[in-house]
């Protein structure tokens, strides 16, 4: 199972994550601190996996992000970087070839895509297309609520003019 | 409305945090911010509650506190629209985990969304739950769940399944509700739904061995069907990636696919044909290929036995390992640790090549590697394996060579086929990386050392050449002057010349020459220090031409600020100058240290250790070296009697005086300058016992020397050799310390009826006066009437006289006459002890302390 997600730049700041496990603010902080530590440095050639805490963290730099995954021992590190590279497929189509600033000021966006792959630390679908179809639906729902919103407060203006 | 929360957009806070240059700055901004949404909260704002957790979120990201937002997500969740509960569930599971008691609230929220009409709310819900839902939310919940398996939509479907997989995993007591829905998951074509609904079996059979055997029966057949037609699929857009379809599905399915076969030889031969398949037809070019043939490999090595299945999985492992790609070297090497359980003969053939990762630049690489490595070692491979890490020692990475000595040496020690391999092998690995090697280590070589008589002039010689080169290696350097000083007659005669050795010659001088530089090299440590000390000790009895030379290297560190080597400085040095005689009994050889009670002792089975040493170097295996004075203090204590023992530390002051029975005859004084109060009264208490009380310094060691025979030297050495002989000694029959052995011979004369009155202690401050009577007809108590005068100018307030005996006695402390001293010998206190000796005839000490403010003076003295 994968215990965490993160998204950190090149320069060391966090712009995704998300915790499958239980672990308290004091911890989170300190997870992400060591292993932008020794993710950062490593070389571009080296593998994919770092050994930490006897978990592994598979992570695969995209541009200047590079997304994490901490999964356990026995669990199988070329899948989890096809996992990686299908949600930034999926990233790709929703944005539109996304880059860092999509992601840092649509981060709930990127929060609500990955919710709708993983729940529980587990893949939940290999379809790009059909998370796709999800998030879609999901935002017009969102839409027709504003407009819907927006109409009636029209509507009360109008009528109290 | 509030003048804050108007404020900035979501968008805009995040330009103006982007914009900042200083971490200050951001601060400032962040704390704006916080400080308009508690306003918003606190106002209970409805139309912005929205746009203020989007923000508190990104601030949360940050890293900042956002507890005071928890209770606005329920707020949102509550409410009725989707686009308030989208961004309420968010904030939910980024904001809270499920160890907040927040989240019980939360429950009943989720209850109705879970039921709502919306689908999508639905999935909302669930997917909050799967996230972070407690045990308490999980049973409350697990119906709801699990009728949603049933749902209409397969999006919801496939939700529910991997909620329900946190679920049990919360409460496996709740598998067994799961299996039925689960098994009809697997019938299912949508890929989300099979995909998770394998998933939900795997931890099924993980948590409950009654679902293990029901999909084992039941599902077997239709999952290899399921991987069949997957593998066999025409391609498929929506599935595709890299030519094979759904490589996700594949993966799930094969994991599945293991834990039913494993330990089941009937659901194993029926995944053998797909297994081939999938192992001989899946292309390897890409990573998805290549994680499907992992899992593969990993199922075909699992399950029973199938020596065809095998072979192609391990032929697929030898293809991996010599791959370019760093990924698949690195899996590779991870399967071949799992491999080599199932055919270690076919992992060995791969040994050059892992060999070869060993020295890879990737640090994830050299790690397996080196892992596996260890596991390949056998009697027949040890040496040029060995060799092999050895030589790669000297070039590898600092950091890696932590780890690379760490498996060396244990290698070594597991498979060494003879004494003098071992040594060799541990001398070069200390030479080139001393400094990386743990103190068992080089522990243990000294244990095996000093059990190979035979080797003892070899070791020294190669040490000493050793030395000459790598003098920064710690450990080298600590193993070489404890060899030195044991037998640096041997370095100097070449007694004991190996057929392969190159002849060396060493004068008595460079053999001290080596200590002296270890002792002024400015790496060495405290304890390499202590260790020379001793070596030289050891060497000015063996060479006594040096003699005057040591003494030379030695007596300066009489002023040394570091405790342990100015005590040392002292003690060795009276040694030295004064005991001629006892000296070469005093540092007789080590006797060979018992392998079996050290290795059992590395073992773990470490007896609770002396409460009078100080921790870091308890399990020395050479007390020799120990840095706690205590048993040091005991072996001088009754040899010369001018060598009084400055205590190190206040901690260690009351560690000495509590574990009275374990260092009967260390004397303390509180500050060193008191030391030669500190010797008054050793003088004074060796003296009670003989006829004449006032007795000249030599005559009482001429005394212990010729008590002390060869024989006490060693137990009393050996008493020094380890912290554990030196409990097991005080413990058994024979039982007491060198000490009261040997102050046993004075008994006779204790038992005189009339007994003198005694200084007990007398310093240019106070002076303690024993009287001692016996009550007629009870031999066993004696009776202490306690003298305190003042010799200081100055009035003693708060005047306390504490006194310790050891357990045989039971002493009583009666009230003192007063608690004020007055200045200059002008009035005394007294006090009355009353001491009973359940052991009669056997020789008593009393430990006493003495508290009086003022000065703020402890000290510390003992009489027997």
């Amino acid at each position: 199972m994968i215990h965490f997600v993160l998204l950190i730049s090149r320069q060391g700041k966090v712009r995704l994550t998300k915790w499958y496990s239980p672990y308290s603010q004091k911890e989170r902080t300190k997870v992400i601190r060591e292993l932008s530590g020794v993710i950062l440095t490593r070389g571009p050639k080296l593998c994919n996996f770092v050994e930490w805490r006897g978990y592994k963290v598979v992570y695969k730099r995209y541009a200047s992000l590079y997304f994490c995954m901490c999964i356990d021992q026995e669990d199988n590190e070329l899948e989890i970087l096809e996992i990686i590279h299908h949600f930034v497929e999926i990233l790709d189509r929703y944005f539109g070839s996304v880059c860092e600033l999509d992601l840092i000021f649509n981060f709930h966006k990127a929060y609500y895509i990955l919710d709708e792959l993983l729940i529980a630390g587990e893949l939940q679908e290999s379809s790009k297309k059909t998370v796709a179809r999800l998030i879609a639906a999901q935002d017009s729902l969102v839409e027709t609520a504003k407009e819907q919103a927006n109409s009636i407060s029209n509507i009360i203006a109008q009528a109290t003019k | 409305m509030n003048p804050f929360s108007s404020g900035t957009r979501l968008r805009d806070m995040i330009r103006a945090i982007r914009a900042c240059k200083t971490a200050a700055e951001e601060r400032a901004v962040v704390r704006k911010e916080c400080a308009a949404i508690r306003a918003s909260v606190s106002e209970n704002d409805q139309d912005y509650r929205h746009r203020n957790l989007a923000k508190l979120m990104f601030i949360h990201m940050l890293g900042y506190p956002t507890h005071f937002g928890q209770m606005e997500c329920l707020k949102l969740i509550a409410s009725a629209g989707f686009p308030e509960k989208r961004i309420g569930y968010l904030g939910l599971m980024l904001l809270l985990d499920e160890r907040q008691e927040v989240l019980m609230l939360v429950t009943n929220s989720l209850k109705q969304d879970l039921n709502h009409s919306n689908q999508y709310i639905v999935g909302l819900a669930l997917c909050a739950l799967g996230n972070i839902c407690s045990a308490e939310m999980a049973r409350d919940l697990a119906p709801e769940v699990e009728r949603l398996l049933q749902f209409r939509d397969p999006n919801i479907r496939k939700k529910a399944a991997l909620c329900s997989i946190r679920i049990i995993k919360k409460v496996p007591d709740l598998a067994e509700n799961f299996i039925n829905p689960a098994a009809t998951l697997l019938k299912e074509k949508h890929h989300g739904v099979l995909i998770t609904g394998v998933q939900l079996c795997t931890d099924l059979c993980k948590v409950s061995p009654e679902a293990l055997e029901y999909f084992r029966k039941k599902c077997t057949d239709g999952l290899v069907k399921v991987l069949k037609d997957v593998v066999n699929s025409p391609y498929a857009p929506e599935y595709d990636i890299a030519g094979i379809t759904d490589p996700f599905l594949h993966i799930k399915l094969l994991k599945l696919l293991r834990v039913l076969g494993q330990g089941d030889a009937d659901a194993s031969d029926c995944m053998n044909d797909i297994l081939a398949q999938v192992a001989t037809k899946t292309e390897s070019n890409k990573n998805a290929g290549n994680a499907i043939l992992y899992e593969c490999v990993e199922t075909i090595m699992s399950i029973e036995d199938n020596s065809g299945l095998r072979v192609l999985a391990i032929n697929i492992l030898g293809r991996f390992l010599s791959n370019r790609d760093n990924n698949i070297r690195y899996v590779a090497l991870n399967m071949l640790m799992k491999a080599i359980t199932v055919d270690a003969q076919a992992v060995q053939r791969h040994r050059a090549t892992i060999l070869e990762c060993v020295k890879d630049s990737d640090a994830s690489i050299r790690k397996r590697a080196l892992e596996l490595v260890y596991l390949l070692v056998n009697d027949s491979n040890v040496k040029p394996l060995t060799k092999e890490l050895i030589d790669y020692l000297e070039v590898s990475d600092q950091d890696f060579k932590g780890d690379l000595t760490a498996k060396i040496c244990s290698i070594v020690e597991k498979f060494s086929p003879e004494k003098i391999w071992y040594i060799d092998q541990m001398l070069k690995v200390l030479s080139e990386a001393g400094n990386f090697v743990k103190d068992e280590v080089w522990h243990a070589l000294i244990v095996v050392i000093s059990n190979a008589s035979d080797l003892h002039g070899y070791t020294v010689r190669s040490l000493y050449r050793a030395f000459q080169t790598s003098v920064e290696q710690e450990s080298l350097v600590r193993v070489t002057v404890w060899c030195i000083g044991e037998y640096g007659d041997m370095l100097v005669n070449n007694v004991g010349m190996l057929d392969k050795e190159e002849p060396i010659t060493v004068t008595e001088s460079d053999a001290v020459d080596v200590i002296e530089i270890a002792i002024k090299h400015h790496k060495s440590d405290l304890t390499t220090r202590a260790m020379a000390f001793i070596a030289l000790l050891k060497l000015s009895c063996r060479f006594p031409t040096c003699s005057q030379r040591i003494r030379d290297i030695i007596f300066p560190y009489k002023g040394n600020l570091v405790l342990e080597l100015q005590q040392r400085s002292i003690e060795f040095n009276s040694i030295i100058e004064k005991h001629q005689n006892i000296r070469s009994a005093l540092v007789e050889r080590m006797p060979v240290l018992d392998e079996a009670t050290y290795s059992g002792r590395r073992a773990g089975s470490l007896p609770a250790t002396v409460s009078t040493s100080n921790g870091a170097s308890l399990n020395l295996p050479n007390g020799v070296a120990k840095p706690t004075a205590a048993p040091l203090v005991d072996l001088l204590d009754l040899t010369s009697d001018d060598a009084p023992a400055p205590s190190s530390s206040g901690g260690d002051f009351l560690q000495d005086l509590l574990g009275v029975d374990l260092s009967p005859a260390s004397s303390q004084t509180g500050t060193s300058a008191a030391s030669k109060t500190g010797t008054d009264v050793l003088l004074d208490l060796l003296s009670i016992g003989t006829p004449s009380p006032v007795q000249s310094s030599s005559s009482t060691a001429d005394i212990l020397s010729s008590i002390q025979d060869n024989k006490t030297s060693v137990a009393t050495l050996e008493r020094l050799s380890s912290p554990s002989s030196h409990s097991a000694q005080a413990s058994s029959p024979a039982g007491a310390s060198p000490v009261m052995d040997l102050l046993d011979g004075f008994t006779p004369n204790l038992a005189m009826p009339v007994y003198p009155s005694v200084v007990a202690f007398e310093s240019s401050s106070l002076k303690i006066m024993f009287n001692f009577s016996k009550p007629p007809g009870n031999p066993q108590t004696t009776l202490i009437q306690a003298n305190f005068i003042n010799m200081s100018p100055h009035v003693y307030t708060d005047f306390i006289f504490q006194a310790a005996v050891p357990k045989f006695l039971q002493l009583h402390l009666d009230p003192a006459s007063s608690n004020t001293l007055p200045a200059s010998d002008n009035g005394s206190i007294t006090q009355s002890l009353r001491v009973t000796n359940s052991q009669h005839g056997k020789v008593s000490e009393l430990h006493f302390f003495i508290i009086y403010t003022f000065f703020p003076v402890l000290i510390l003295g003992f009489m027997t």
